[in-house]
């Protein structure tokens, strides 16, 4: 068997019992990148030599029969958002094409720690604004279920590196669904934890109230793995939580008796691809007979997230953008004579033009004028919707939905950026409500390209949910189809 | 017509924290470029702000020597605009809740006691430092200062004059440096004022259109911009004009203020809460702890002065005026026991001095204990008070001790009784007119003789013995 | 969860009425230190307008009595003490720099 193909607790165990090195692991990863990454464009920058260095140090430790961690000498694609020290973190920007951070986010650390080694920055869309990817400024990741398609956004370098094999896990940062929806486009699992439950030191900046750093894996258990070695209070983020963390591989058991599964009313309406509609009338059916309740519920104020949404986030990026001013780092304009023209040269020329569209809303919703009707009101309506999700967790444990309303769609095919934006339709909830929720495989279409279903928990109920997705994993065989490459 | 003057003044003010409002550089000034920053203070992508809590304590703290309802939650806010000194592109500050609110203080104006209105205080950080003169065609940015903590106090628009609003910065200056959460010290830039100007026709209700001058930094240019702004809009009105909204640029050298290149965008600095800090709630007994922390203001101590030493209201004013000279005058009395006198001496002679040699009252060279003693040589007649006022110049001048310099050179009083009779009668010898006005009846003649016995000695007869035998003398020849 | 009808409606509507003016849209690339080329704010005229109108769709909401959330956890008060840590090498931080001296950040000058 080829050594990339394995899951994180695959590997730890064969990596235990040394029946393989970090070394041959890591080697087989890097030349799985080699055969592969030509078609796929995931990666921004690869580490080979530096992985290798790690994979020795783990290597000996083994060597020494000291005890290593579950994810010691495992290979790690992080999305290019998340910085890494004296290593490029671009944010697929020409803005920051040449960025080389000096210091590690706190996630980084921590996996650093753990001996996790680091292969390659994936390719995102620029500054985590989009949902296909095709936003970044160097390069177009496909995804691995078919070439033409897109992996889905933000974090698609991070899903496709997984899906196709590159890395045996990722990291990618979701602010509206930007980790749910490309595992849900690349067959694999993703999970946004609550917010604040992992640090945002490091993670560059979309919009503060909403991002959150997550894993993508290619099973439930290595999804638990790696929150465990993430999760929980950081001094350097004064709004990550003080909460206990979990061992969260406790919540691995094949067993939802009992377990009351919402699902929201109108969710699986209309709008819905008729493929992805029947996928998760087929989770809930499993679910039923897995022994869970499943109960209707109502979230009135769903339909209004969309627009709260935007709003917040827009008004958030806006000013986390100002700081890119061709000063102390990052992309300047060449061709300048006062400050005014430096400002706006190297603004222009350095960011996109999905990124500007978002500066320009936000500055718009939250300048004097407009403040009040609508960056007000949509913190207001957010007020609402949060307590749509408490009352909600009065009567449920998970919530249930699809991930995405369609499965991967064709590159450059939605070109409307409002078009763009409803494909978050049901991923943004859980981030205005700072809900964790995870993405999971449960089918595929008529195309052959993987189906998503989310499961929502209540604030900091990470191991709900993982026990949720865990049984479905258990019950059915979607998580072991590969794609052909 | 006449004229009514409305000013309001916003004062920032750097906290005297040890780091940074947000991050744990050092908060100190330094000259050297670039060394007190770090990735959060520079604004790299990623990095995230930790509020310091003593620069909160000490924005209450200000609150409550101010007079302010202390807020019981309060947050921080993103200000935004782009400009090279601001690495973030937006200045975290506090728009929508402030720190503290409804505050006032009494300044004491030549027409008495005036109640001035403090809006608020908030907590905010300070920008970099940009180099213009190092080359010519570039400007340099210095980060040092970027994120040193800062409160902005804004008074409410109750000032009726240049005059009071020199008084009030004063005031305020004072009160934080007795408070001990600022430096206060204009050349380093820790204290820096926005004056906001206007007049209307006197009964008038409803304010004239102001100007604005920000960033001024010290109180003479704040003072003169005041000036000359008031004199500029009642000229305006009195020629018929229309009197301006705007922000304008006070120079200092030129003695004038200018109007400010005005930019076609409207100054929006798109307010909105900043979702990186948390909110604050203050609760009850960290205002009373910080309470109880405080020392004593201005003002207490002013009338401490007056019940505890039996100084008269305008002594205490005088050397409560900086907690640096306050602070000298008790350190003084703890080594010599006559209020009275030291408050003559401190508010005659070193006020006098310090001013002369542009000494703040912080550097006063000479101890309280080398200025104690030469009180004593005066009190024990060792020298003469007029002689004290010279040693005590010379004391500042040289640094050496009282007694050193009257050894030196020779300025010990003339206390000896044969002398001094051998000098006097050697002047009424000399100056047989006066003694002759006096015997007439012409008791004025008596000081121009003490004058010149004074003379003959160099100021160093002791001038009550000299009194005494002149009069002796005089009647005695009076007799004959 | 009726957005794309109202998506559709609204955009297919939407040249009738601009919500955003040219003259709104240059003042925020303004405020937003951006060039925007005339086909570019034409196109922002249009985005912005179907967004805003989209948004448009809360006013449908009384939220008279509702409290804004800025953050979702109730976290509050996190204070960091008072010491001094140590500040970065000028080396290292003049490094990603794209124009400065040994000691500082370079920009245009500036005439006050």
């Amino acid at each position: 068997m080829e050594l990339y193909k394995l899951t994180i607790h695959e590997a730890n165990e064969l990596l235990r019992k040394k029946e393989i090195s970090a070394k041959q692991l890591t080697e087989s990863v890097l030349k799985r990148i080699e055969q592969v990454e030509d078609k796929i464009d995931a990666f921004n920058t690869i580490t080979a030599e530096k992985a290798l260095e790690e994979a020795e140090v783990v290597d000996k430790l083994i060597a020494q029969n000291e005890g290593i961690s579950s994810l010691a000498g495992i290979p790690m694609a992080v999305k290019d958002n998340i910085c890494t020290l004296d290593v490029k973190t671009t944010c697929s920007s020409n803005m920051l094409k040449d960025f080389i951070p000096p210091y590690d986010a706190t996630v980084i650390e921590r996996l650093k720690r753990e001996n996790a080694i680091l292969i390659g920055k994936a390719n995102m869309d620029e500054f985590a604004m989009g949902s296909s990817t095709e936003n970044s400024a160097f390069k177009k990741t496909k995804n691995p279920w078919d070439i033409e398609r897109v992996p889905g956004g933000s974090s698609g370098g991070s899903a496709a590196s997984v899906a196709a094999d590159q890395a045996i896990f990722s990291l990618g940062s979701d602010t509206g669904g930007s980790i749910r929806q490309p595992a849900s486009f690349c067959g694999l699992v993703g999970l946004k934890p609550t917010y604040g439950r992992v640090s945002r030191y490091g993670l560059i900046a979309l919009a503060s109230s909403l991002d959150v750093i997550g894993p993508i894996t290619k099973d439930v258990t290595d999804c638990a793995l790696v929150l465990n070695a993430v999760a929980g209070l950081d001094t350097k983020d004064v709004t990550s939580s003080s909460n206990p963390v979990d061992d969260y591989t406790t919540a691995l058991k094949d067993n939802v008796k009992g377990f009351k599964i919402g699902v929201p009313e109108g969710f699986l309406d209309n709008n819905l691809d008729d493929e992805v509609k029947n996928s998760i009338d087929k989770a809930i059916k499993l679910y039923e007979k897995l022994g869970a309740e499943i109960v209707d519920i109502k979230l009135p104020h769903a339909e209004y997230a969309l627009a709260v949404y935007y709003i917040i986030a827009c008004a958030e990026a806006s000013s986390s953008m100002a700081r890119y001013d061709g000063i102390r780092y990052g992309y300047r304009a060449e061709d300048y004579k006062t400050l005014e023209e430096l400002y706006k040269k190297t603004r222009s020329e350095g960011f996109g033009s999905e990124v500007k569209r978002r500066i320009m809303l936000g500055n718009f919703v939250i300048s004097a004028d407009y403040y009040d009707d609508y960056y007000l009101k949509a913190l207001k309506v957010r007020t609402l919707i949060k307590e749509d999700f408490v009352k909600a967790f009065e009567k449920v444990d998970v919530i249930l939905s699809p991930t995405s309303p369609t499965s991967a769609f064709k590159m450059g095919e939605k070109r409307d950026p409002m078009a763009m934006y409803l494909s978050d339709i049901y991923t943004v909830p859980a981030n205005l409500s700072g809900l964790p929720a995870i993405s999971l495989p449960c089918g595929f279409d008529s195309k052959g390209l993987p189906i998503g279903l989310q499961l929502i928990g209540d604030l900091f109920d990470e191991k709900k949910i993982l026990q949720a997705a865990y049984t479905f994993e258990q019950n059915t065989d979607y998580h072991i189809k590969k794609p052909i490459l | 017509m006449e004229y009514e003057v409305v000013i309001g003044l916003e004062v920032h003010a750097e906290l005297s924290t040890q780091t940074k409002l947000l991050c744990g550089c050092a908060a100190e000034f330094v000259r050297e470029p670039n060394t007190h920053c770090c990735p959060v203070c520079l604004a790299m992508p990623g990095t995230l702000p930790r509020i310091n809590k003593r620069a909160v304590e000490y924005a209450i703290k200000a609150g409550l020597a101010l007079n302010c309802d202390i807020s019981e939650y309060t947050r921080m806010d993103r200000k935004h605009y782009f400009y090279p000194d601001l690495p973030k592109a937006y200045q975290v500050t506090q728009h929508y809740h402030p720190l503290c609110k409804n505050g006032y203080i009494d300044i004491e104006t030549e027409d008495g006691v005036r109640r001035i209105g403090i809006t608020q205080i908030h907590l905010e950080e300070d920008a970099g430092k940009l180099i213009h003169d190092q080359y010519e065609t570039e400007s340099l940015v210095d980060y040092n200062r970027s994120g040193v903590p800062l409160i902005e106090i804004v008074s409410e628009p109750d000032l009726r004059s240049p005059e009071e609003g020199r008084i009030f910065l004063e005031t305020i200056k004072s009160i934080l440096e007795y408070i001990d959460v600022s430096d206060c010290k204009m050349e380093e830039g820790s204290l820096r004022c926005d004056v906001n100007v206007s007049v209307r026709p006197k009964g008038q209700k409803e304010y004239g259109v102001r100007s604005e001058m920000k960033n001024l930094n010290s109180f003479r240019a704040a003072h003169r911009a005041m000036e000359y702004e008031v004199k500029r809009h009642i000229s305006i009105l009195e020629e018929g004009g229309e009197v301006l909204r705007e922000t304008r640029r006070w120079d200092d050298n030129l003695g004038k203020s200018f109007p400010m290149r005005t930019k076609e965008e409207a100054n929006d600095y798109r307010y909105f809460p900043d979702a990186d800090i948390v909110p604050m709630y203050i609760d009850k007994e960290w205002v009373t702890k910080l309470k109880e922390e405080m020392p004593e203001l201005p003002s207490e101590r002013r009338e401490r002065y007056i019940k505890e030493y039996d100084l008269p209201e305008y002594d205490a004013g005088v050397l409560t005026s900086s907690k640096a000279l306050a602070d000298y005058f008790e350190e003084c009395l703890t080594l010599y026991d006559d209020p009275k006198n030291i408050s003559n001496w401190v508010m005659g002679d070193i006020l006098r001095i310090t001013k002369e040699k542009d000494i703040a009252h912080e550097d006063i060279s000479v101890t309280p204990k080398q200025f104690t003693d030469l009180l004593r040589l005066v009190d024990e007649g060792i020298i003469s008070g007029s002689i004290g006022k010279n040693v005590l110049e010379d004391m500042f001048d040289t640094g050496k001790d009282a007694d050193t310099i009257v050894e030196e050179k020779g300025l010990k009083q003339i206390s000896d009784e044969g002398e001094l009779l051998e000098i006097i009668r050697k002047v009424l010898q000399d100056n047989p007119q006066s003694v002759e006005d006096y015997l007439s009846g012409k008791k004025k003649a008596m000081g121009y003789l003490v004058g010149q016995t004074m003379r003959a000695t160099r100021g160093k007869a002791n001038p009550q013995m000299v009194n005494k035998i002149l009069k002796e003398e005089l009647d005695g020849l009076k007799e004959k | 969860m009726q957005a794309p009808a109202i998506y559709l409606h609204i955009c297919g509507e939407r040249m009738k009425r601009m919500k955003v003016s040219m003259q709104e849209v240059e003042l925020v690339a303004h405020q937003s230190q951006l060039i925007l080329s005339e086909d570019e704010k034409k196109r922002a005229v249009q985005d912005l307008t179907c967004i805003l109108e989209y948004a448009d769709k809360l006013s449908e909401l009384n939220t008279d009595n509702v409290e804004p959330t800025v953050q979702v956890l109730p976290i509050a008060d996190v204070f960091r003490e008072d010491e001094i840590c140590p500040s970065m090498d000028r080396e290292i931080i003049l490094k990603n720099a794209p124009h400065a001296t040994d000691d500082s950040f370079i920009v245009p000058k500036i005439v006050e």
